[in-house]
């Protein structure tokens, strides 16, 4: 654990975002804001039937509609891929990977499958001339549901494949069973967590100009302009030489954007066929559609204990929706979590199974958090399950089976660098004051309340970062986990710094200035970071998984270092001492023991520059890149705690406090840190109460707007109380991410809030979301 | 076609629209004012608000020739000389944006929150951003800022 | 998001509105635009042409006159809640304005607009027809006022004629021996209710023995609880009242909740309002 030799101006400050300035303008350059002369518009037909036969595409009338340009059938553009839109995550040797080309040709596979584009002048225009698409459909028999679509005679999404099975992924150690056989209490559940929705505010979008000879520049709301770049290359055969991908102002991902999408192809190859600039931008009910999902599992999972609370062993199965096609990491989703089911606990047999499954849906994909929400779901409402089953405090169950010491070595392989979720509870009930709530709770229970209150607690770990290229490659998944950073110091003392990551809200231009900047000894308004953009960024695999502090972030430090070390060889070299004999502090180099000799970093940039009196040998000016591949995992932790109060006559549920405290690591930028917290918070609770990206059976998609999938606005929540605990992370900054914990840990505080305050009466569970008629119906059950 | 005529941050402007086209869409792209957002299509993400006539409108939910006589604010409109309005700094020093995209219609109807008289204190100014969504920041800084602006605690 | 193509005439008086819609095929008239405009951007609606009211002055008013307060049909929302005449005199309908929407709908939508769109899950339908208010129509043969309970003929459907235009809404003054409440459940703050109950009742010698309750989102129009309004006029309790509150009713089962939930709904908040407005008296 080694901290920076820095004096820490900027770093665990709250320094204010650069990013605002644009921002706050109405300046931010998001796609829809980008204009090419010449630009042409894309709209798409797309299936309304979650499974038919497409017999016949008829574009005649689209065609000589008012302002269209071109239309295409599937058909019509099948020789323009070279490869399918790829899945990066192959998790078993014998997963079904069926191809996905931008358009279906004979079968379209869900609600929203696109089947042909419409090309004109306007987007009013080709939105018209798409109503004029004449497709003939018979429509096929369509399963939406996780557990119905692996069912004997289920409708099948790739009939080829003979099934819905697309995967079976198993991690084991120890001995579940034994542990099972014998121990005092087992606690078996079935949790179902829905399909999520992402809902980023800005709907995707994306601009495609194509040269003369293949040379293609996109600009895309991506999160992963690297990884598109690299990715358009297999679907359209061009070099990825040729190929610029820009991320401009991206208005949020969390994971929707994470992804290499059928749009994005489709415009750059008819960006290459018309010779025009070629645009396209989603309407929220398409991006319902057309855009990954999160979510949709169904878990069986099982804690085995002693009778005094000692947890021996820890089973999950899960049955995970794929969709209709695998995108990007849509089989990876689950084993982001699969080796801390164990949570934060100490528990020696450990079994996971993930079983991948195609249904007539859109596909899901990464939505914030990825798998650990999913973990952290059944996990926390279990424990609370086995307290009840045990007669033990729910507090003092988790306490008990806390891992204590670290580094930690979980059954399930990997090890945890740092952590102390003792230290997170506690300081969390001290914000709490669980007493004060206890008694109200006694107060509202004696008197029958109509309101009563109730509440839950969530104690996590997550593993994040996405890290250690080896390993990604062990359990293989197609990319590396590395990281890079360039430190480009200008002649007159400003620095330019160049990441692979790829903000989209999460202020690296400020973050990674404040690190830069401590590094180097300079102001942090001198540090002027870019990213985003293929051409400036060489190097870089992108942002999503709470990845860019915990390893683009080391980058930066080690390329500090690598700028560092050559500045002092110049300045040695001017001054005409050792290197030894430097000490580096406050941007400057001075003599031991001869302060008044020395020199800043800027005039050795100065000096780089310039070149004339260098070491022999010496390249001239101070730029360095560093490339950093972590060893680890980052590995974040915490306690949440949520206060509900529940109206038993009407179901209406409403949080009235939430409590988090979180150990992120080093904090880089508080302010920032608390925003993440908010932000990521906030889409638990969505999730606890509100939101539910619900199918028919057939997989026709029910919540088909912003007014039936229900984001939740400033109305229906309460400010937050959040606090922070710190373990050092294993790396030179000390950090972990963040920007995932708030949605990991949220959803079971409030989901045990909700059974908390319905205890009383004999609620022990309740399905999420909890709406009000799904209070209701627990409070009717358990009556009757 | 219509003609229209109407002020958009102090400038006149005289339009030929189709009936149909939204007044969101006059502002972004007949006008060239970006700062608008478009986030849904259902008028329940207000990441379009505007002011006309000094009130929060959701401009995907007006057609450009309604507008015709109006006066309407863009978030571009909102700095004076350079200098942010107080919403716009509050927010600023609030951290109440991460991507952004909702925060030109979040400002503007905290703007007109503020200069209702409405925005009396917290639970007020929460029920008065009903109608503006945000997936960034959960909206606690936010609530935070417009507090600030509005000088209430 | 794009609407359909329409042609868009501005109407320069009342008359030129009603002789529009008399003369133009699927002509719909557009004032606040904020129930109309969401749905032709869905392509659900497709009106051949939209006649915009939206600048007809002389239509934006609250007046008292004798017992009754006076609302012109294009008085905004937020006009509506913010009417100190309302507020003192039938408190009802400014409280339940200030419930439609959110600020930036309650900024454009009117009144009138609301009442002519026929949403039975809409909050001033239910209002009206629980105050017994009138509507006033303008065709080409001149006013007419047609009383609430004859209004609302069914999902999105009014009595108002194809070449009729709302102009004006009548509303009681209550009096201090009347009671009123609006509860409305939503899923979030700014969505259409759930369910909604708006309660009007009158206490003399000291108990509560007439009331007036209407249902929101419980059929295909704003409903009275026939059944709890004739316990209360026999002599029920609250409780007892409003545990029949569901009968008669048919209600939707959608993404908010199922049928059988909004009758439980229906009953809890009839009793809740009866509760409030008696309280109010």
């Amino acid at each position: 654990m080694t901290s920076t030799e820095t004096t820490g101006t900027f770093v665990g400050t709250s320094v204010k975002r650069k990013e605002d300035a644009s921002l706050l303008r109405g300046r931010g350059t998001y796609v829809e804001n980008l204009n090419l002369p010449g630009t042409v518009f894309m709209a798409i037909v797309r299936s309304p039937y979650p499974a038919a036969r497409i017999t016949s595409v008829n574009l005649d009338a689209a065609r000589v509609a008012k302002g269209v340009v071109a239309a295409f059938s599937g058909a019509d553009l099948a020789e323009d891929w070279k490869g399918s839109l790829p899945c990066a995550w192959a998790v078993t040797e014998d997963i079904k990977m069926p191809p996905h080309y931008p358009l279906a040709v004979d079968e379209a596979r869900y609600q929203g499958d696109g089947v042909a584009v419409v090309i004109a002048d306007s987007r009013v225009l080709a939105k018209d001339a798409a109503e004029l698409v004449e497709v003939e459909y018979v429509q096929l028999a369509s399963i939406a549901g996780v557990e119905e679509a692996l069912e004997e005679g289920a409708p099948l999404v790739h009939a080829d494949l003979g099934t819905n099975e697309c995967y079976v992924w198993k991690l084991d150690s120890g001995d579940v069973q034994a542990a099972i056989d014998a121990a005092d209490v087992v606690v078996t559940r079935r949790y179902v967590q829905p399909r999520l929705i992402p809902n980023a505010i800005e709907p995707r979008g994306v601009l495609a100009q194509a040269g003369p000879t293949d040379e293609l520049t996109l600009w895309s709301a991506t999160q992963i302009p690297h990884v598109l770049r690299f990715a358009l290359q297999l679907v359209l055969g061009i070099p990825e030489s040729k190929i610029r991908v820009i991320a401009p102002d991206v208005g949020g991902g969390f994971g929707s954007k994470l992804d290499v999408y059928a749009e994005e192809a489709l415009a750059a190859a008819l960006a290459k066929r018309l010779g025009v600039p070629v645009k396209w931008t989603e309407e929220r009910t398409e991006n319902y559609q057309a855009t990954t999902h999160g979510r949709d599992v169904v878990h069986e999972f099982t804690f085995a204990a002693t009778r005094d609370g000692t947890i021996t062993a820890v089973k999950s199965e899960a049955k995970c929706a794929m969709g209709a096609y695998l995108q990007l990491v849509t089989p990876g989703v689950p084993l982001l979590g699969a080796w801390i089911y164990s949570g934060p606990y100490e528990i020696p047999n450990y079994s996971v199974t993930f079983t991948g499954v195609f249904t007539h849906t859109t596909p899901t994909d990464a939505y914030r958090g990825a798998g650990r929400p999913e973990a952290t779901y059944v996990i926390e409402r279990a424990m609370d399950a086995l307290a009840r089953e045990l007669d033990m405090d729910p507090l003092e169950l988790r306490h008990k089976n806390f891992i204590k010491e670290f580094p930690h070595t979980m059954a399930s392989g990997l090890t945890i660098d740092s952590g102390d979720y003792k230290a997170s509870l506690d300081r969390l009930l001290e914000i709490l004051e669980l007493d004060g709530i206890r008694a109200d709770q006694a107060d509202r229970r004696s008197r029958g309340d109509a309101k009563q209150i109730g509440v839950g607690f969530s104690t996590y770990n997550e593993m994040c970062g996405l890290a250690p290229s080896r390993i990604l490659g062990a359990i293989r998944y197609a990319a590396g986990g590395w990281d890079s950073a360039t430190i480009r110091f200008q002649p007159l003392g400003s620095v330019q710094v160049v990441t692979g990551t790829s903000p989209h809200g999460q202020s690296h231009e400020t973050t990674f200035a404040q690190v830069v900047a401590d590094q180097l000894g300079v102001d942090v308004d001198e540090v002027e970071v870019l990213h985003g953009d293929t051409a400036v960024s060489q190097l870089g695999m992108d942002t999503y998984g709470s990845r860019s502090l915990a390893v683009g972030g080391i980058a930066l430090y080690h390329a500090s270092q690598k700028v560092i070390s050559k500045a002092r060889r110049i300045v040695a070299h001017q001054l005409e001492v050792s290197e030894d004999d430097l000490e580096f502090a406050d941007g400057s180099f001075s003599v031991k023991g001869s302060p008044d000799r020395s020199m800043t970093i800027k005039e050795s940039a100065f000096a780089a520059f310039s070149a004339h009196n260098l070491p022999d040998g010496m390249e001239p000016g101070l730029e360095e890149t560093a490339t950093y591949d972590p060893a680890n995992f980052s590995w974040p932790g915490g306690a949440h705690a949520a206060v509900v109060e529940v109206d038993t006559e009407t179901g209406d549920t409403r949080l009235i406090r939430y409590v988090a405290v979180d150990d992120v690591g080093n904090p880089v930028n508080p302010q920032i840190i608390d925003g993440q917290v908010h932000g990521g918070v906030t889409q638990g609770i969505a999730a606890a109460l509100y939101e539910e990206g619900a199918y028919d059976e057939e997989g026709n998609l029910l919540t088909t707007t912003m007014t039936t999938y229900l984001v939740p606005s400033a109305a229906e929540l309460p400010s937050y109380e959040t606090d922070r605990t710190e373990t050092a992370a294993d790396n030179p900054l000390g950090v972990k991410g963040v920007g995932e914990t708030g949605t990991i840990a949220a959803a079971p505080a409030v989901i045990n809030a909700v059974v908390d305050a319905l205890s009383h009466l004999g609620v022990t569970d309740i399905q999420m979301p909890a709406t009000p008629e799904r209070v209701w119906r627990a409070i009717e059950e358990v009556r009757s | 076609m219509r003609r229209v005529t109407l002020k958009a941050n102090g400038v006149r402007h005289e339009l030929e629209l189709e009936p149909r086209e939204l007044l969101v869409y006059v502002l972004r792209e007949r006008l060239g004012l970006t700062g608008t957002n478009v986030g849904c299509d259902t008028s329940s993400c207000g990441a379009c608000t505007v002011l006309v006539n000094d009130e929060a409108v959701k401009s995907c939910t007006m057609l450009g020739v309604q507008a015709d006589g109006m006066e309407i604010t863009t978030i571009e409109g909102l700095a004076t000389n350079g200098q942010l309005h107080p919403v716009q700094q509050a927010f600023h020093d609030h951290h109440a944006l991460q991507c952004g995209y909702c925060t030109p219609g979040m400002v503007l109807a905290a703007v007109s929150l503020i200069s209702s008289g409405e925005a009396t204190d917290e639970a007020a100014i929460r029920e008065g951003l009903e109608g503006n969504l945000c997936r960034c920041t959960g909206y606690h800084n936010i609530v935070k800022a417009v507090a600030a602006a509005a000088g209430v605690s | 998001m794009i609407p359909a193509a329409f042609a868009y005439e501005v109407a320069e008086s009342v008359d030129h509105a009603i002789g529009l819609l008399g003369e133009r095929d699927e002509a719909k008239l557009l004032a606040g635009g904020h129930s109309l405009l969401p749905a032709m951007k869905l392509r659900l609606a497709r009106p051949a042409c939209l006649i915009d009211v939206g600048r007809l002055a002389g239509l934006s008013y609250v007046q008292e006159e004798g017992n009754s307060i006076a609302i012109g049909a294009m008085t905004r929302h937020k006009d509506v809640a913010d009417s100190s005449a309302l507020q003192e005199h039938c408190p009802i309908v400014p409280y339940t304005a200030g419930q439609v929407g959110d600020p930036q709908v309650r900024h454009r939508g009117t009144i009138g607009g609301s009442l002519a769109h026929g949403d039975p899950a809409s909050d001033l339908p239910a209002v009206i027809l629980a105050l017994g208010g009138e509507l006033v129509a303008r065709g080409p043969a001149g006013d007419r006022a047609i009383p609430a309970r004859d209004f609302f003929t069914g999902v999105f459907q009014t009595a108002l004629a194809q070449d009729e235009m709302l102009v004006e809404i009548r509303v009681p003054k209550l009096g201090p021996e009347r009671g009123w409440s609006y509860k409305k459940m939503s899923r979030r703050a700014q969505d259409w209710a759930t369910v909604a109950v708006a309660a009007v009742v009158e206490r003399t010698n000291g108990s509560i023995d007439r009331a007036s309750i209407v249902l929101a989102n419980m059929g295909g129009t704003p409903l009275h609880a026939a059944a709890s309004q004739k316990a209360i006029a026999d002599g029920a309790s609250i409780a007892d009242a409003a545990a029949v509150a569901s009968e008669g009713t048919d209600p939707p089962s959608d993404h908010a909740a199922s049928a059988d939930f909004r009758l439980h709904l229906a009953r809890v908040l009839t009793r809740r309002a009866l509760e409030e407005a008696a309280a109010r008296t």
